[in-house]
């Protein structure tokens, strides 16, 4: 089936290559980093992860997010996603793969990587992290490659992928809830011990990955035959409006607990990320941002005659991508390390070369989901109007 | 028989996995094969069932005190000066009152206490959540309660540096070599390489050897007394047992092993009750 | 098969690239690396004494395990005291013991490292002897 991702339009090719070149500089970034250390970042002793672990959380709620596809499909047998469900699939393939490589970024010694499966250690959620990821990346390829394969023969796919499909459905919230838990478990974090991380975790994944899918159906139906279908996505629209209130709310929860209570430790993080901590306040803005983003796409979503119309709708996925990619890859993490240990504000922000890097893996997502959409839109513009039963 | 080229390519494929499968297989096995010889209890060395360390404020009375501590350990463990708080590395260091002990701090409490400076390291809790989190086991708890890290085996992944509630450790951001004065070098002991977290050891280097911790040695007298928790009639149990003393944030259930007598020698002194 | 020639020249060319190496190298002097145990150190040893931790055979094909083996030893459990097959103490120690007696780290490690094309990482972090520059 790779085969048709080697032919294609100009554009394609276009598109192909500029990813290609934004891949390039970024490993050129990283080769910096691999012989000069993490150094070349912006991290501290005081802000000790940042902005690749920021993308790397945000990321496996996209590929959690796969499950709000599949299992309405395959457990409701709700037709309407029959054709966008191969698209959720594919998405939480690339996803998985630039959490992984967010991860490999983040490592002082990558070499060593293997480490953590010589030496497991049972009571580290890194490591169950490390196997709930992986586990859902090869379920992924091994039911979406089937189903795709099957579909392009005209057949229906084989019975034995079924039970993988379930187990799937299974596993996509146990990726989110383990990651939750690297935060949630740790002493001292005022921001991250809270028993509903997980809970908000998952509301923002179920909220942002079909947010991001609407927009790439949308895209898809404009340069391509393959029409993903109305219905799928006003379907997928009601699923960001819920999940995008469940998710403020819980943020809601948040804020009240550690405010009205007045315990320093817990109110500190909001202060520092909403009005700024002894002088410093370099994430107000984009905290306050996020904020007006994830009120002002509900204000749209929450009427459904805005939600029909597909641009309101596009314009409304799109704030909500951006107000959680704020909220979840950004100031969740640095939340939690300002103020430090000693209640001291340092404050951090990316480099240069640190943020090519992590341009260059969306690149690489992006550059795997193109391929991935290439091979999946050809073999549906080939079988178009043959209806299979699953 | 005849076969087509893809069951061609699948039976290649599985060969060749399994074929480097059992090359690996074989090489674990091999290990065993070392002729071990034996290891020699070491005599000369300080043992303790769990090291622990009291620190009296009250004896540390010029900045120079605080120094001489500083400057052993981090010559003794060839710690780097980058000159910068980012890439910053201690194992031992100071702060004052109301960072060390957050939400202790009070507007009118004596102005000595307030400003004095703090000596600062790890803990070596007896229940590290450092050690709870490391996916390696790079970080690990001896038998003597030393909170040890294995640098031969970091990946520095910093999810310690998130967990420990201290900020006792640090991570090689950079090349330390290019930040130790070639003077100022212990040839005995390693540096690090970038990449990998590090943090104070308790000196085990020196215990094995029957030496105190380098802090202890150049502290004032009683200002850092190191000794077993176990022992009921350690130094260290002796002072617990008679002076009022607290840990670092005690709630959060990690169980420091570092101890603070915080009244200066001023107010130590407690007025007869009439 | 379809394309038989092209495939053909394909492999050949591939053949020819993955072994150019062992031709390339072909009749060129390629001496076996001597690792030199003539440091003063071990010099000034009585000649009855010139033995190292484990006998010579041993250490030239499994030093490397021994080092791993000792650093494990050294940094997780405490032990640091080696006894050898004839019996004799060692501190387990690459920094502290190895290098007492072989403080000549280009002739010795570096020489058989360089032709074997491994590098081991240990000087990253332990810090070599002192050698004059050659």
């Amino acid at each position: 089936m790779l085969e048709t991702a080697l032919t294609g339009s100009r554009r394609y090719w276009t598109w192909i290559i500029f990813l290609l070149a934004l891949m390039g500089i970024g490993f050129l970034a990283y080769l910096k980093q691999f012989s000069y250390g993490l150094g070349i970042t912006g991290l501290s002793r005081d802000v000790s992860w940042g902005l690749y672990i920021g993308q790397f959380t945000f990321l496996v709620g996209v590929a959690a997010s796969g499950v709000m596809l599949v299992l309405p499909y395959y457990l409701h047998n709700f037709k309407q996603f029959g054709k966008i469900t191969i698209l959720g699939e594919f998405l939480v393939i690339s996803a998985v793969i630039m959490c992984v490589l967010f991860i490999m970024a983040d490592m002082g010694q990558p070499m060593r990587v293997v480490n953590i499966f010589l030496h497991p250690s049972l009571n580290s959620i890194l490591f169950w992290d490390t196997i709930v990821l992986n586990g859902y990346l090869l379920l992924n390829v091994l039911v979406g490659w089937t189903i795709l394969g099957s579909e392009r023969k005209g057949i229906a796919p084989p019975k034995w992928v079924k039970p993988f499909i379930y187990l799937s459905i299974a596993w996509a919230p146990s990726i989110h809830t383990v990651t939750a838990f690297i935060y949630a478990g740790l002493p001292g974090r005022h921001y991250w011990l809270s028993a509903i991380m997980a809970a908000r975790f998952l509301a923002s994944a179920f909220a942002g990955g079909p947010a991001l899918l609407i927009i790439l159906a949308l895209i898809i139906r404009k340069f391509t035959k393959f029409d993903p279908g109305k219905e799928a996505i006003q379907t997928l629209g009601k699923i960001v409006t819920y999940f995008m209130l469940t998710n403020v709310f819980f943020f809601g929860l948040e804020f009240f607990t550690a405010l009205y209570s007045g315990i320093p430790g817990h109110s500190h993080p909001f202060k520092y990320l909403f009005v700024g901590l002894e002088g410093h306040g370099r994430l107000v803005p984009l905290m306050w941002a996020s904020v007006l983003m994830a009120l002002g796409s509900l204000l749209i979503l929450i009427f459904p005659k805005a939600r029909k119309n597909e641009s309101i709708l596009a314009f409304a996925c799109v704030m909500v991508f951006l107000s959680l990619w704020i909220d979840k890859g950004f100031g969740l993490i640095i939340g939690g390390f300002v103020p430090n240990m000693f209640e001291r504000v340092f404050e951090y922000w990316p480099t240069i070369p640190e943020t090519l890097i992590t341009i260059a893996i969306w690149a690489t997502g992006f550059f795997v989901l193109t391929i991935l959409y290439k091979i999946a839109i050809s073999i549906r513009e080939e079988t178009a109007g043959i209806e299979i039963e699953h | 028989m005849s076969i087509n080229r893809r069951e061609f390519l699948k039976i290649a494929g599985i060969s060749t996995i399994a074929g480097i499968g059992s090359v690996g297989l074989f090489d674990r096995l091999r290990k065993n094969a070392l002729e071990a010889s034996d290891y020699s209890p070491n005599l000369d060395a300080l043992t303790a069932k769990r090291w622990a360390m009291v620190v009296d404020m009250s004896k540390f009375t010029t900045p120079e005190d605080y120094q001489k501590c500083i400057n052993a350990c981090h010559r003794t463990h060839n710690v780097p000066n980058f000159g910068n708080p980012k890439d910053e590395i201690k194992w031992i260091w100071t702060d004052t009152y109301e960072h060390t002990f957050p939400g202790q701090e009070h507007e009118y409490m004596p102005e000595d206490i307030k400003h004095r400076n703090f000596m600062l390291l790890c803990n070596h809790c007896q229940n590290p959540a450092c050690v709870r989190v490391c996916p390696t086991k790079a970080t690990f708890k001896r038998k003597d309660g030393i909170v040890m890290q294995d640098m031969h085996r970091c990946i520095g992944c910093r999810f310690c540096m998130a967990a420990c509630p201290f900020g006792a450790r640090s991570f090689n951001y950079r090349n330390p070599r290019e930040f130790i004065k070639e003077e100022d070098i212990n040839k005995e002991y390693p540096t690090r390489m970038i990449g990998v977290v590090e943090k104070c050891t308790f000196c085990t280097e020196r215990l094995a050897v029957g030496k105190m911790p380098a802090c202890v040695e150049e502290a004032p007298k009683g200002g850092l007394v190191f000794g077993d928790l176990d022992e009921p009639n350690s130094e260290v149990r002796k002072i617990l047992s008679t002076t009022y003393t607290i840990r670092r944030k005690p709630d959060l259930g990690t169980e420091p092993s570092v101890f603070y007598v915080v009244g200066s020698s001023e107010f130590s002194i407690v007025p007869e009750i009439q | 098969m379809y394309d038989g020639g092209k495939i053909i020249i394909g492999l050949i060319i591939f053949l020819a690239l993955l072994t150019f190496p062992f031709y390339y190298n072909i009749g060129k002097v390629n001496a076996k690396p001597e690792p030199k145990i003539d440091t003063p150190e071990i010099q000034k040893l009585p000649v009855g004494e010139r033995k190292c931790v484990e006998s010579k055979e041993f250490m030239r094909g499994g030093h490397m395990q021994l080092l791993n083996e000792w650093r494990d030893s050294v940094v997780r459990d405490d032990k640091r005291i080696y006894v050898n097959s004839q019996g004799k103490k060692h501190n387990m120690s690459l920094q502290n013991e190895c290098i007492r007696c072989h403080s000549n780290k280009k002739d010795f490690c570096d020489k058989c490292h360089n032709y074997m094309a491994v590098k081991p990482y240990c000087w990253t972090c332990h810090i070599e002897p002192k050698e004059k520059k050659s």
